[in-house]
């Protein structure tokens, strides 16, 4: 199994990479950006970001790396449908995270993740007043979470919504293929 | 195994959910956060969820122990909700509803909620808590 998930993996990776588009290089890939320091919290600016892309999403890592199994399936149902171009905001990726010391024991971890908790979060979970991550917006929209984005795309609600963004999921064109067989 | 159709680019919907069910083992095999025992977080968002929902069938597992979380950890869980209230009502709604009930224990130890919410109906077609992606390491995880 290991070997299909490497080919199918490389294949997304690298039509990520075909498709272009992005921020700088560097670590992410075309489509995921960053969401910026300035202004990080205030609700005008992730008001423009969640309505500036069709697909937003805000994960705990990125596409190419998740550091979280939740925003990794969030991450893996994008692919399956073929959806390449979308903005993902890491809630990790904050500055105030980053300049914080190494993890010392486990009792000054939990004092980290409190404090940070409320730094890190970019103030999505205020904004959207969901209080986890990962998050979907889909036009502006908040959709919800993986457990929710999950169950639209075993329903097919998630091919009708992309359907109306315009975007055509690649699992009807994989039908399509099964079908004239 | 799922059947390889040659070269096939995406993967298949079936390899969604077996990231999903690898981790049932993933998660058994490690002790789980206090093995059996319920802690004060697990009973009372029992309790909160109770009261708030007067549900049928409640399913709540501590999966702490499947993350990088100190052993007897109660930060992590999986919830599945089978209540009449959640009739008529979108699943953005019905997760609004849960979060409501346990705003407290989300603003304080809980880091991770899954929830399925289910009507009545809905449940007994698929009467199964599901289980949680695998664990990628959280912002404890080092990165190049």
């Amino acid at each position: 199994m290991s070997g299909s998930l490497g080919r199918a993996a490389a294949a997304a990776a690298t039509a990520l990479l075909r498709w272009g588009r992005g921020v700088g290089g560097g670590l992410r890939g075309p489509g995921v950006r960053a969401a910026g320091s300035g202004g990080s919290g205030s609700s005008e600016h992730l008001d423009a970001l969640v309505k500036k892309d069709k697909v937003v999403v805000f994960l705990k890592g990125t596409p190419e790396q998740p550091q979280c199994g939740f925003s990794n399936a969030v991450v893996q149902i994008l692919r399956l449908h073929g959806v390449r171009d979308y903005a993902a905001y890491n809630v990790l990726d904050d500055p105030q995270l980053r300049q914080a010391p190494s993890w010392p024991s486990s009792e000054q971890n939990h004092q980290m993740v409190a404090l940070s908790q409320e730094a890190r979060h970019l103030g999505i979970k205020d904004y959207s007043n969901w209080p986890t991550i990962p998050q979907v917006y889909l036009n502006g929209e908040f959709v919800g979470g993986c457990d929710i984005l999950l169950q639209m795309h075993q329903n097919g609600d998630l091919v009708e919504e992309l359907k109306k963004l315009g975007i055509r999921s690649a699992l009807l064109d994989e039908a399509k293929d099964q079908d004239s067989k | 195994m799922f059947q390889f159709k040659g070269h096939q680019p995406m993967l298949s919907g079936q390899l969604v959910l077996r990231l999903f069910s690898m981790a049932s083992r993933i998660c058994m095999s490690r002790g789980s956060a206090g093995s059996g025992v319920i802690g004060p977080v697990e009973a009372a968002i029992r309790t909160k969820l109770e009261q708030a929902l007067n549900p049928e069938v409640l399913e709540l597992r501590n999966e702490s122990g499947g993350h990088a979380v100190p052993p007897g950890s109660e930060t992590h869980f999986r919830v599945a909700v089978v209540s009449s209230r959640f009739e008529g009502l979108s699943p953005l709604q019905r997760h609004r509803l849960v979060h409501a009930a346990l705003s407290e224990e989300l603003a304080g130890p809980v880091h991770a909620l899954a929830i399925q919410a289910r009507t009545p109906a809905q449940w007994k077609e698929n009467p199964q808590l599901d289980t949680s992606p695998p664990c990628l390491g959280g912002s404890k995880k080092s990165r190049n």
